[in-house]
């Protein structure tokens, strides 16, 4: 799919190109868009302009009390796309997926300056209704996160919320939500039972079908398969392959391979800055920087 | 292998002091038990759920007395419990970071362990003088003021244990706070959450001093709110100090039922607190 739009780069209307290309590599000041005569890059930078950008980054600072852990970060998620987040520890991953929803607003002396645009509307603005944009942009924590009711409340108790459903209707949504992610045949004969009495990864699914039962437009997943043993990993990441149909999706991981697995565009970030972004495939094999190759090769990290 | 010797000579040594410290604690509260069942069994019939207590000279019961515990408790559960829960939802959930929520949780640790001689004192000031007379109602209020340090510090303390990624999980879905708070934080602290007020109910069932100043004591049944009720802690302490046999043996009895009935709910405090939330 990619390749294709990389063939079809002529075509380009030239404004949102330069737009982007300014974008993608505004993380280290120096590198301005004009002398990287590379020409993959170009192509790069062309290929995924190109597409639908459900949500632009534009020049974000985030700010832990004083000290800054975002630093002008700028990048597009592109809608219907698995981005992958890949970096050492401690370099901002997490904490950029949790301006997207907005979950740093919990807890005092967080901030975000810089414009996130959700369908072109910025959701930094505080203006913006906090329940309805979690709404629209979910989220899947590292740590499976049950809640303490049953298996079959776990999911509906976010539906009833938002939507008045018929109880044969709220089942089905249930159950489409738990096949979604790949979890419905092992669930199906114990749906009353406590979402606490699953394993590891079946609880992690669940996560994810909650989620995914709302109907979010964004999934965040934060480290989705750190918890997990290798067979559950496989698991979720089909469940990722399945989600990326029908949303838009940004995986932060510390498995590469993952990363490698499951993305369609990659971003290393390193200090709070982000080093590289640019199609997964391209950065895995022949990445633009030396940084994201040193870590990729795991020379550092 | 001197000084290992020595050394294992000291242990042992300092052990056995232990082993005594354990049997000098243990030893008392087991004379207490002993005593209190002993002489609590001996007088224990059905007479005393179905009697008044008696005059002096006579037969009787606790039935007035036990009426009046119940009442004034289970009043002032109702009054306190709420009060306190709201305030130690208050600071684990919404003011965790603020002034007010350090400022509140110093002054409740100075309540939960002022006398409640003071606290009695203080409702006989307030509701006695003000109305003129003793009251049940006093008496309750008295007994609500104990409660609710007690259901601030474990409603805040059990709250505090629900992970934050919970809560974040939560939110995440857009959950409104109210909710999260009242569906998902609650539920999942519910075991710790009763097990507070069991303990606060633990802890006033036994309170002699408060009642004293405020519901005074009543020889006649009585469910009257503003008027002065009976009650077992101020029955105990009036018979027990008198000379009367029958009243001594009526104390003792007493003092087995408050026994009895902490240690049942001390028991299903402890059980609730160690059953995991879900099989």
């Amino acid at each position: 799919m990619t390749v294709s739009i990389m063939n079809d780069v002529s075509n380009l209307p030239p404004a949102p190109e330069a737009d982007s290309a300014a974008t993608i590599s505004a993380g280290p000041p120096a590198q301005e868009p004009a002398p990287e005569a590379d020409p993959p890059a170009k192509l790069l930078v062309g290929a995924i302009s190109n597409l639908d950008q459900k949500v632009s980054i534009r020049n974000l600072n985030f700010y832990y009390g004083d000290s800054l852990a975002l630093k002008n970060v700028s990048l597009p998620l592109c809608a219907k796309k698995v981005t992958a987040f890949i970096g050492p520890s401690g370099c901002g991953k997490s904490t950029l997926l949790r301006v997207l929803n907005r979950m740093y607003d919990l807890y005092p002396k967080q901030r975000a300056e810089g414009e996130v645009l959700l369908d072109g509307v910025n959701i930094l603005r505080p203006e913006q209704d906090l329940n309805l944009l979690r709404a629209r942009v979910g989220m899947v924590f590292q740590k499976p996160t049950p809640f303490p009711m049953s298996i079959h409340d776990n999911i509906a108790f976010g539906l009833k919320l938002y939507e008045k459903l018929p109880k044969s209707e709220l089942a089905d949504r249930v159950e489409a939500a738990l096949k979604r992610a790949a979890l419905w045949d092992e669930v199906k004969d114990k749906l009353h039972a406590s979402g606490l009495s699953l394993s590891g990864g079946q609880q992690q699914r669940l996560c994810i079908a909650r989620t995914v039962a709302l109907q979010p437009e964004v999934i965040l997943l934060d480290e989705p398969c750190s918890a997990l043993d290798p067979i559950s990993t496989a698991k979720v990441e089909e469940t990722i392959d399945e989600l990326k149909e029908n949303y838009t999706i940004a995986i932060v991981t510390h498995n590469m391979q993952q990363a490698a697995r499951v993305s369609e565009h990659t971003a290393f970030m390193y200090l709070g800055e982000l080093i590289e972004f640019g199609i997964t495939a391209q950065v895995f094999t022949s990445p633009e920087k030396k940084q994201t190759q040193n870590y990729i090769t795991g020379r550092f990290g | 292998m001197a000084i290992y010797d020595a050394r294992r000579l000291r242990s042992k040594f300092y052990l056995g002091l232990c082993y005594l410290a354990v049997a000098i604690g243990l030893g008392w509260l087991a004379i207490i038990l002993a005593t209190l069942l002993f002489e609590g069994f001996r007088g224990l019939s059905p007479s005393v759920f179905t009697q008044m207590t008696p005059p002096p000279g006579a037969d009787g019961g606790l039935l007035n007395a036990i009426t009046g515990s119940l009442i004034m408790t289970t009043l002032g559960v109702f009054i306190g419990t709420p009060l306190g829960m709201l305030a130690g939802t208050y600071m684990a959930e919404y003011g965790r970071y603020s002034k007010l929520t350090f400022f509140v949780r110093f002054i409740n640790d100075i309540l939960l362990s002022a006398p409640s001689i003071v606290i009695g004192l203080f409702v006989y000031e307030v509701m006695v003088v003000r109305m003129g007379h003793f009251s049940a109602l006093a008496g309750a209020v008295s007994l609500a003021v104990i409660v609710v340090p007690v259901v601030v510090r474990t409603t805040e303390d059990m709250l505090l244990l629900v992970p934050d990624t919970l809560r974040e999980a939560a939110r995440a879905l857009g959950l409104p706070r109210s909710i999260v708070i009242g569906k998902v934080a609650y539920r999942a602290a519910r075991a710790g959450l009763v097990t507070g007020v069991i303990l606060a109910i633990a802890r006033i069932s036994g309170e002699t001093a408060p009642l004293l100043f405020t519901a005074l004591n009543n020889q006649f049944f009585s469910t009257n709110l503003f008027a002065p009720m009976s009650s077992l802690p101020a029955v105990i302490f009036q018979f027990a100090l008198s000379p009367y046999k029958e009243w001594q043996h009526l104390a003792w009895t007493g003092a087995l039922l408050i026994t009895m009935a902490v240690l049942a709910l001390s028991i299903t405090a402890r059980v609730l607190q160690t059953q995991r939330p879900a099989k």
